[in-house]
């Protein structure tokens, strides 16, 4: 999603969010990540607005102070971006892949099922399995730190099951031009 | 609430004040901090996969010993070989020497086309003696142009904006006869004009030719 991402050709606007919408996106990030309100609220103070950046392909990301927090996907999914997610790093579930895989991964491929299904590799057992369409936190073998943000593309079993092509879709990953713009 | 008259008053204030001794639980949980390296800003733990290892494990040698340590102790490398045969354990180590050697060359490549690029400064005439003058190429030495653009305007209390020239680049453009005062502002290195030799800036003039009228 951000592999080539320059401020500025690809962002349309900025615009302050109106507090309606706010609210409705402070409700779809509390249901959607494993995250407390107080948190939310020290990491996106009610007071401070939230400013929508607008970007091409139907791209949002929402900035705090500047500060790129949130982004979507048209009507999909809010992601945390990976600053965020290594502050916080339980707000998603988790997959892990390989140590193979890291590389391909630090240059924007998807995650493929073999990577994660593997010995170094990790998916939430049976009891917690996650459907498809899930934003994961990808992490890497051997690493403490996420490396990546995710959208799952076949639901965990089905990874097993399967074990086959895309599995998780990469969002954005650590070194892709959302990682190095720190500010917008 | 509290607004509106005596009586409801009282009662919200004691609810109010217990709130803050009942619950406790209700904390933000505190953010981890993350160490990033400065060279490739990965975390630490991810340099290895970055274009610039050498440079990074310098860095962290310095700033943190004790990550360098948990990093990249003998220990460290055997255990994170893992799972993966040394075989292709090689041929990474290989394709990462190669990465670096690269990376590095691009960087030295940039830098010098930064160094050979040129700033025109240009007097264009609108009436007879008025003219105006644009200012094209200070991006590539990593200036803001609205930034600058500002400034300009602000040093000589005249107008000065930021546009697109034909060719659909950015240049500033600041009305009045100003030319010399930028060439001097970038020798002098004024606010946001840094870094800029002053080699690299050309003066030029554009007559408007009489066949255009």
């Amino acid at each position: 999603m951000f592999k080539k991402f320059s401020p500025s050709t690809d962002i349309a606007g900025h615009t302050p969010v109106k507090t309606s919408v706010q609210r409705s996106i402070r409700a779809g990030v509390l249901s959607q990540w494993k995250i407390e309100p107080e948190t939310l609220e020290a990491i996106w103070p009610k007071k401070e607005g939230l400013v929508h950046v607008k970007c091409r392909e139907h791209i949002s990301i929402y900035t705090v102070h500047g500060e790129p927090l949130i982004f979507q996907h048209f009507d999909g999914p809010f992601y945390p971006t990976l600053r965020l997610l290594h502050k916080y790093p339980y707000i998603l579930p988790t997959v892990k892949v390989d140590r193979g895989a890291i590389r391909f991964l630090l240059a924007g491929a998807h995650m493929m099922c073999p990577g994660l299904t593997s010995a170094g590799g990790y998916l939430p057992p049976a009891d917690a399995a996650l459907p498809a369409g899930t934003p994961v936190a990808i992490h890497a073998e051997g690493k403490e730190h996420a490396v990546g943000v995710g959208i799952t593309k076949l639901s965990t079993e089905e990874m097993r099951s399967i074990n086959k092509g895309v599995g998780v879709e990469t969002a954005t990953y650590l070194g892709d031009d959302l990682w190095a713009l720190q500010t917008l | 609430m509290a607004k509106k008259g005596k009586a409801p008053a009282p009662e919200p204030a004691p609810a109010q004040a217990a709130d803050p001794d009942a619950p406790p639980p209700p904390e933000p949980v505190a953010p981890l901090s993350v160490v990033y390296c400065a060279v490739c800003t990965y975390p630490p733990e991810y340099c290895e996969f970055g274009a610039s290892l050498t440079r990074c494990k310098e860095w962290l040698k310095e700033e943190h010993p004790d990550l360098f340590d948990k990093y990249y102790s003998e220990e460290a490398l055997q255990t994170k070989v893992g799972t993966l045969s040394l075989e292709a354990q090689t041929k990474l180590e290989k394709d990462m020497a190669k990465k670096e050697v690269k990376a590095e060359a691009k960087a030295e490549a940039a830098l010098k086309k930064k160094m050979a690029s040129q700033i025109i400064i240009k007097r264009i005439e609108r009436t007879k003696r008025k003219h105006i003058t644009s200012v094209f190429g200070l991006e590539a030495f990593g200036i803001d142009l609205k930034k600058a653009a500002k400034q300009f305007a602000s040093k000589f209390a005249t107008g000065a904006s930021v546009s697109k020239n034909p060719q659909g680049l950015e240049e500033i453009v600041v009305s009045g006869d100003v030319s010399d005062e930028i060439l001097e502002m970038i020798e002098n290195e004024v606010g946001v004009l840094k870094g800029i030799p002053a080699d690299n800036v050309e003066l030029v003039e554009e007559k408007k030719k009489k066949s255009a009228e």
